[in-house]
């Protein structure tokens, strides 16, 4: 399969992008700085990620509510527009479809955000299961998408626009705002647990709205940074990343995120296998090292030389200076403090039952 | 991009750098260290170990991904480097100070390179 470009492809390159395939993209890993530094920018100063691969759906019409609320486990009933809400998405066993977030633009008017290796699944998931009056339109290809993340990200914001195109509430948007002069949704979002702005924008436009913030930014020491600080810097706030901890046999309780399953709602997809399963047996926790040794996904968990489970994540954290990893464990050895052995490639690590995120901010 | 001209090379980016006493430093070139990112992690032998030229006898990790260490020549080891354990990062900061192993008993010293030769098959690999 031809691997697809997002708009800032060029950009990549230039800044000195080290691509490699990420869900269908060539996607910059990491920029000559390095993962570290990278990381180290979005928690002390801010960095700026191209995330433009992820997918938009535009959903339309009076029934948008109700079938949202069928589709997606979180309530959408009680939303003002501008406002942002996470779901997970699951099928029928209760399983996890993706999980994303949902923005009411205006009235019946949605902007659903996908990610980029479920896009098609989703899309043609969500065609098949809406009814009554919504469209559905994939409009990915027509987006870009820019994160710029970091305590100081909305002090170089503010030098390309105004105070009032900046939402002041996690979670909120602000439609139609010019940044620069490039027009841009301006969403108070982010995968990294620290501050920060995602910023949807024409694609023809993405490139111009790159350089801009790379120049406003120089005085923040701004850097680009790529897909390894996301991974790193979504680990270490303790998010979850579909593929990894959550999957089409995952459910968002095993996921530990029951806050956005909303079992009092009225019915949708996946409540009624949710509802029968119970608690599930197992739960995701955090791990951090005890021993020496870097923990990575799928290596084995024992207690007392029993298995109880796997990691679904794991590497070095930079900024909390550890080796940590997410793992989906039997319940009953998840208490926090529970002491794990890890089986890193043959050698037993020694691990903890940590609470999660590893990093607030 | 930095190749002593006193040390010898490895294909897979390990140097060499033999002492009079016929014992040598082992370590990862600069280009490795280039290629392989922020190294926060290594998994070092024990003295006495084994070393069979071109089979790994360590393993580095980045944030990213583990890669293993293939010895550039076959002997012992005499001494190893426990310092690099707890400052991995000085792999990347002055990868030809970053010795893993003083190894002894030293053969299969053929396939080694010279600076010039290592640098002219970096140019080409990469």
């Amino acid at each position: 399969m031809e691997l697809k470009r997002t708009p800032l492809y060029e950009a990549h390159l230039r800044c000195g992008g080290k691509m490699v395939e990420f869900g269908g993209f060539e996607m910059p890993v990491q920029y000559k700085t390095g993962v570290i530094r990278e990381h180290m920018a979005v928690r002390t100063a801010c960095g700026l990620f191209d995330v433009s691969h992820m997918g938009e759906v535009i959903m339309q019409g009076p029934d948008t509510v109700s079938n949202l609320n069928r589709l997606l486990t979180n309530d959408y009933t009680v939303m003002k527009d501008g406002q942002a809400r996470y779901s997970p998405m699951c099928n029928e066993q209760g399983g996890t479809v993706d999980d994303l977030i949902v923005y009411r633009i205006t009235g019946d008017r949605y902007f659903v955000v996908v990610n980029a290796s479920n896009r098609e699944k989703d899309v043609n998931w969500i065609k098949a299961h809406v009814s009554g009056k919504t469209t559905v339109e994939d409009v990915s290809d027509s987006f870009g998408q820019i994160a710029i993340q970091g305590p100081l990200a909305e002090r170089i914001l503010l030098k390309l626009t105004a105070a009032e195109n900046i939402p002041k509430g996690n979670y909120t948007a602000l439609w139609d705002r010019s940044v620069g002069g490039v027009n841009c949704i301006v969403s108070r979002t982010g995968y990294t647990g620290s501050d920060g702005f995602e910023l949807y924008t024409p694609a023809e436009d993405t490139e111009k709205l790159w350089d801009l913030l790379l120049e406003a930014g120089k005085e923040e020491e701004l850097i680009p940074c790529g897909l390894g600080a996301r991974d790193t810097l979504r680990l270490e706030a303790g998010m979850p990343l579909y593929g990894h901890e959550l999957s089409d046999t995952i459910s968002p309780l095993t996921a530990g995120l029951g806050y956005f399953v909303k079992m009092d709602k009225e019915d949708f997809i996946g409540k009624a296998a949710i509802e029968a399963a119970g608690t599930p047996a197992q739960c995701r926790v955090g791990l951090k090292a005890v021993g020496r040794g870097i923990m990575r996904e799928h290596q084995d968990i024992y207690v007392n030389g029993i298995k109880i489970g796997r990691t679904t994540s794991g590497t070095h954290c930079p900024y909390i200076g550890y080796p940590a990893a997410m793992a989906i464990i039997d319940r009953e050895h998840s208490a926090i403090g529970t002491a794990v052995q890890v089986d890193v490639r043959g050698r037993m690590v020694d691990a903890e039952v940590v609470k999660l995120p590893f990093y607030k901010k | 991009m930095n190749f002593p001209k006193e040390l010898k090379y490895s294909k897979t980016h390990e140097w060499v750098r033999f002492q009079e006493d016929g014992t040598a430093y082992i370590g990862i070139t600069d280009y490795a260290q280039d290629q392989l990112g922020d190294l926060v992690f290594v998994n070092l032998p024990a003295a006495g170990d084994a070393l069979q030229a071109g089979e790994s006898f360590a393993d580095v990790e980045s944030v990213k991904a583990v890669s293993d260490v293939n010895a550039p020549v076959s002997g012992t080891v005499k001494e190893v480097n426990e310092a690099l354990a707890d400052a991995p990062e000085k792999m990347n900061e002055a990868p030809y100070d970053a010795w893993f192993v003083l190894a002894e008993g030293i053969t299969d010293t053929d396939a080694l390179m010279t600076a010039e030769e290592y640098e002219a098959f970096i140019a080409e690999e990469g």
